[in-house]
């Protein structure tokens, strides 16, 4: 067996991916924690996330910071245009139709990306600085720490926002209930619009963590990670926004240790198993781990 | 939409069957004609049309008329698929093809089986996965089967790439033999509108279209939520997975990522843009979309738009979400 290095190795590989699906999982379950809907379409803002910062820092050469300012604000406004073109009119809707529209929207993007830019993934080449390799107890790239710093950074930002601030608190009001909250002057739309456009300049984000961790970028890369953010959502408790930051480290370590640790044929097993993963979490414990327990 | 008075006189004959055979009859003169004018490329695509509309029409079972959002159609479909192609592989190709030979239990080495036995032993084997993967899902209210479903459809999608030595992974099976075809396809579409039919005419129906509207006040009538959940999710799994064979058996060639993400899109919208409250919606949902995608391909090819036909579909999707949300042909109103 390996030595203790590649165990810690393998942890810290975890936490980076685990940092990149909770910052994912924090805006899906914000969404999900309000309108009630699994947002597809939280997969497409990595993908623009991630095209947006790559053009924007490889082909227009703009300074690395005001890149992550652009990519942030562009996602953000994506965010917007979406809540106010396709979901406004559709809430309060039978059934899954909102569901329906977020899958629709992903669809679109995906494809209007494969049409527009191009179906072959492009390398994603980082700027100098963050590829720097530090070779201590355990090796990683200055990006890692980046990932990791960025990720507690914006945690606690949104927590402070949660707590806070006057949008923030009206969120949760809406998502206890959009009728009281409505009753007692909230702007529901303004404050709905106000969350997608939060939780998706953060997806737009990870994009580009997703881009400069794997070094790839393509038309379809943001579905899965945006799947299992909605699984770690899940797992972690419905309703609880801790609980889906929980849910996304889990799943992070689970992938990469799936791939460090068992035999080299099961790593192409690594995005079932976090699925068999839910549908036992779902057997077990519905509520998930820090679920509330109505839910069922 | 169906008359509602059928239920209340049960008078079979007229009621059921006088009906259903005219349908038939109608569908069939039709098929035959279309058999003697139409090239055979049109008629391929006419397979292809019936092939979707059984797939269809089952998950709208679930999706449509249970008011459940199921992805993981295309999941029973591959394993009805691979189930009925293993089962009627030719046993002078095996070796070639890397494939075992059967079991004793199944018939041992030197047996092929018929395709009628296979194709149903397909439809049963995805039936029962429905009911492994739907009993902890289904038993949650919410969205959970759609990412559960999901789920689900990316663990085979996986496993049939991974499990070499049966699958022969990634590459996929060649060389099946040809035997789904105009006929025997447009008789399972036939058949499985006709249960359809049935179901929601019958009490277990009425249950599901109970929990659509809502599963408090279907609850508090006394309906059990649970099986009628399960029943609608296994019966249309059972038709996927017919609906999988056929396929295989008609394209002759499968691969696993076949049935991954874009073929559930395809399968999900099409009852959507069809009308999902009719029981002919998705019908007419899979001749236009299939239609529309034969139609565009060539020219998605010549002018190098890759993605060109699934953008429309998208685009036609969110439009009908937000200005027809009853589909094609759904009515205006929400009432019934």
């Amino acid at each position: 067996m390996q030595g203790a290095s590649y165990i810690y190795q393998q942890i810290f590989n975890g936490i980076v991916l685990g940092s990149i699906y909770a910052l994912l999982a924090l805006g899906m379950a914000l969404i999900y924690g309000i309108l009630g809907l699994i947002n597809f379409a939280h997969g497409a803002l990595i993908t623009i996330g991630a095209f947006c910062f790559y053009f924007l820092l490889f082909k227009l050469h703009l300074p690395f910071v005001l890149v992550i300012i652009l990519t942030i604000s562009l996602g953000g406004f994506v965010g917007f245009l979406l809540e106010a073109i396709g979901y406004r009119k559709l809430r309060g809707g039978p059934g899954p139709s909102l569901l329906i529209t977020s899958l629709g929207i992903y669809i679109f993007i995906e494809n209007a990306i494969k049409l527009l830019i191009s179906p072959q993934p492009y390398a994603f080449f980082n700027p100098p600085f963050l590829n720097r390799v530090i070779n201590s107890f355990i090796t990683f790239r200055v990006i890692d720490i980046f990932i990791i710093i960025a990720t507690i950074v914006i945690m606690i930002c949104f927590a402070l926002f949660v707590k806070r601030n006057k949008i923030g608190m009206a969120m949760r009001g809406i998502a206890e209930s959009v009728e009281t909250a409505g009753l007692v002057g909230i702007n529901v739309n303004q404050v709905i619009a106000w969350s997608f456009v939060v939780a998706s300049a953060i997806a737009a984000l990870t994009g580009f963590m997703w881009g400069a961790k794997y070094g790839q970028i393509s038309y379809d890369m943001g579905f899965m990670p945006g799947v299992i953010a909605f699984v770690a959502v899940v797992i972690g408790g419905i309703g609880s926004i801790p609980g889906a930051v929980l849910g996304g480290f889990l799943i992070g370590l689970i992938q990469i240790f799936t791939v460090g640790f068992l035999p080299l044929g099961w790593s192409v097993y690594r995005d079932a198993i976090v699925f068999t993963l839910l549908i036992i979490v779902l057997l077990i414990k519905p509520t998930g781990i820090l679920g509330r327990k109505e839910s069922i | 939409m169906i008359k509602l008075n059928y239920s209340n006189k049960p008078n079979t004959f007229t009621g059921i069957w006088i009906p259903f055979g005219i349908g038939l009859g109608f569908l069939f003169i039709v098929l035959g004609i279309f058999n003697r004018v139409l090239d055979n490329y049109t008629i391929h695509i006419i397979t292809v049309i019936g092939i979707y509309i059984m797939a269809a029409t089952s998950l709208n079972l679930t999706n449509g008329y249970t008011g459940l959002f199921s992805l993981g159609h295309t999941g029973f479909m591959l394993i009805g698929a691979y189930t009925s192609v293993l089962l009627t592989y030719k046993v002078s190709l095996r070796a070639a093809y890397n494939l075992p030979s059967l079991p004793a239990l199944l018939g041992g080495a030197n047996y092929q089986w018929p395709f009628l036995p296979a194709l149903l032993m397909g439809g049963v084997i995805a039936a029962i996965m429905a009911m492994i993967v739907g009993y902890p899902v289904l038993r949650l209210r919410g969205h959970y089967l759609t990412v559960a479903s999901l789920g689900f459809m990316i663990i085979v999608t996986t496993m049939a790439k991974g499990m070499r030595s049966f699958t022969r992974g990634a590459s996929g099976i060649q060389a099946i033999p040809h035997y789904s075809n105009l006929w025997n396809v447009y008789i399972w579409v036939a058949i499985t509108i006709f249960v359809l039919w049935r179901i929601l005419q019958s009490a277990p129906g009425r249950a599901m279209l109970a929990i659509r509207e809502s599963e408090v006040s279907a609850q508090s009538q006394g309906i059990n939520l649970m099986k009628y959940k399960l029943y609608a999710f296994v019966s249309g799994a059972f038709f996927a997975g017919i609906a999988g064979g056929l396929y295989a058996h008609f394209t002759r060639s499968i691969r696993p990522y076949e049935f991954s993400f874009s073929m559930t899109f395809f399968i999900v919208i099409i009852p959507i843009i069809g009308g999902s409250r009719n029981l002919f919606g998705p019908a007419l949902g899979a001749t236009l979309l299939v239609a529309m995608r034969y139609l565009l391909k060539p020219a998605e090819e010549a002018l190098g738009v890759y993605g060109l036909v699934e953008l429309i579909y998208a685009a036609l999707l969110v439009s009908v979400m937000i200005w027809r949300p009853g589909g094609i042909l759904g009515r205006e109103s929400r009432a019934k």
